[in-house]
């Protein structure tokens, strides 16, 4: 079993969340990674987009599979990873690093839909 | 849980991920699909295919049944120890299968169904035995190994099997020797060359581990399915199946309607159709804008005729996507395809997308 960053928040969806002030950046998991397998195409949303929770945000494609990756949060779309257009591996070999998809800056409240590490854990281990 | 080939606990333990192919739990790859293509394309790789169902036709009538049967004729093979690929169709004309029958001798033919219709397969073929004086013989008892890719003659050859040596350097394309537990071929689904090797469940373990060591990375289903999309060979159920005639799924060539005496299953609808005129064609799509072409997609054409595509994926040796489309018959050169409800501009070409063996015809 793979070792959830602690300080990330996740959704039942399989994104992850790091909170910084008024920042959020987004990303996907190592489990959703893994599932997709080798990433080959990364469509990012519009910069200054307005985003609401479980709104699509970003599709990730696989040699196999395309996903939709849905917003954990309210906000507006600040900055993108625009390195994925070439290097959309990134997201496999980094997925809670260099492999991020969008920076939200946050408008209210965090959604209660949110999961702590321990949560999104033993979701997974469920499956 | 579904059904699994000898080899399971194999994959398993070379850290395959397991997916659900055709009611087998068959590996989708052994960590990244990509690399396993690329080391097929420029090395050489092992698929264990053992999910294909091999039957033997055996008796004094089967060429004749055969000749019934399949749309492409056996006839075609001159000489014993020749392999010919072939359509099953039923009598509307459209596919029930593909597969590939070697011709072993005057009454041995042995054939390679699809996973997936092996059953509807075996009841049709069993149906029209009738008069013809021959059995058919499911050979569970076998596992078909594909060993693919430019280096695969070099490396088989360092096992130091007298028989294995012997026969990849003497036998050409489409065609194959047996032993007592060993059936080569050289033959494959990947536009590399490369051997398929028909061998008895006791053997497969050892001769799979054996080839491994000889420096053959074992590969999965994933990398198969880019591999013959690059190489412009269908797959059954997604480019044609029993909705579609072989005559507009880019399999016309496959049809041996000559000699003219020669009746099979489905050849008078096939005329039928021709004389008609053939309405649709399988063409090739390349991706001229980033992302990723899939199958049921829609294809518009400059006319305001529609297509849709049949396989897409992200073509690794390319570094873009590529698909096959169904589209009207016409001389058409672009078109759009709607990914996501947005239009995305595709060029029309004729597969192969990478020529046969492209590493030694560069």
């Amino acid at each position: 079993m793979n070792t959830l960053p602690q300080e990330l928040r996740y959704t039942t969806t399989h994104e992850w969340v790091r909170i910084e002030n008024d920042t959020a950046t987004i990303g996907i998991t190592e489990h959703a990674q893994s599932l997709l397998g080798d990433l080959v195409f990364v469509d990012l949303p519009a910069l200054k987009k307005g985003l609401a929770v479980g709104d699509d945000a970003a599709v990730v494609e696989s040699v196999k599979a395309a996903a939709d990756v849905y917003s954990p949060v309210d906000g507006e779309v600040i900055a993108v990873n625009t390195d994925l257009n070439d290097k959309p591996e990134l997201i496999n070999q980094e997925p809670y690093g260099a492999g991020w998809l969008f920076k939200v800056k946050l408008v209210g409240e965090l959604p209660l839909s949110l999961l702590s590490a321990a949560d999104y854990g033993a979701m997974l281990d469920e499956e | 849980m579904g059904k699994r080939t000898i080899l399971y606990d194999t994959h398993v333990a070379m850290g395959a991920k397991m997916v659900d192919f055709a009611g087998f739990d068959m590996p989708l790859h052994y960590g990244s699909q990509i690399e396993e293509h690329h080391q097929v394309r420029r090395h050489a790789g092992i698929f264990d295919v053992s999910h294909m169902v091999v039957v033997d036709v055996l008796g004094a009538g089967a060429r004749d049944y055969l000749r019934y049967i399949l749309a492409n004729d056996v006839d075609k093979m001159a000489h014993r120890g020749s392999a010919l690929y072939s359509c099953m169709l039923n009598e509307q004309g459209t596919v029930i299968d593909d597969l590939i029958v070697y011709f072993i001798d005057s009454q041995h033919y042995r054939i390679v169904l699809n996973a997936g219709s092996a059953q509807k397969d075996l009841q049709w073929m069993e149906q029209h035995v009738n008069h013809y004086a021959l059995g058919l013989h499911r050979r569970d008892d076998l596992s078909i190994l594909a060993v693919q890719g430019p280096e695969t003659i070099a490396l088989l050859t360092t096992l130091n099997d007298p028989f294995i040596t012997d026969t990849i350097h003497t036998i050409a394309r489409f065609q194959c020797a047996d032993s007592d537990d060993l059936f080569i071929a050289r033959t494959g689904y990947t536009g590399e060359d490369g051997f398929e090797l028909i061998v008895s469940n006791k053997r497969v373990e050892a001769l799979w581990q054996s080839v491994c060591a000889a420096g053959f990375k074992p590969c999965g289903l994933g990398a198969r399915d880019t591999l013959r999309l690059e190489a412009g060979y269908n797959l059954y159920g997604q480019d044609m199946d029993e909705s579609t005639s072989p005559l507009c799924s880019n399999l016309a060539w496959t049809i041996a309607l000559q000699p003219a005496e020669r009746l099979f299953i489905g050849k008078s609808a096939l005329l039928a159709e021709k004389e008609l005129g053939v309405t649709q064609q399988l063409v090739g799509l390349v991706l001229a804008d980033k992302g990723i072409l899939r199958s049921h997609q829609r294809v518009l054409l400059a006319d305001g005729l529609e297509g849709i595509t049949t396989s897409g994926s992200f073509a690794p040796t390319l570094g873009q996507s590529i698909a096959f489309a169904r589209i009207p018959k016409g001389n058409y050169k672009e078109c759009e395809v709607i990914i996501r409800d947005k239009a995305h501009k595709a060029h029309i070409v004729k597969p192969p997308f990478v020529p046969f063996n492209s590493s030694k015809n560069p």
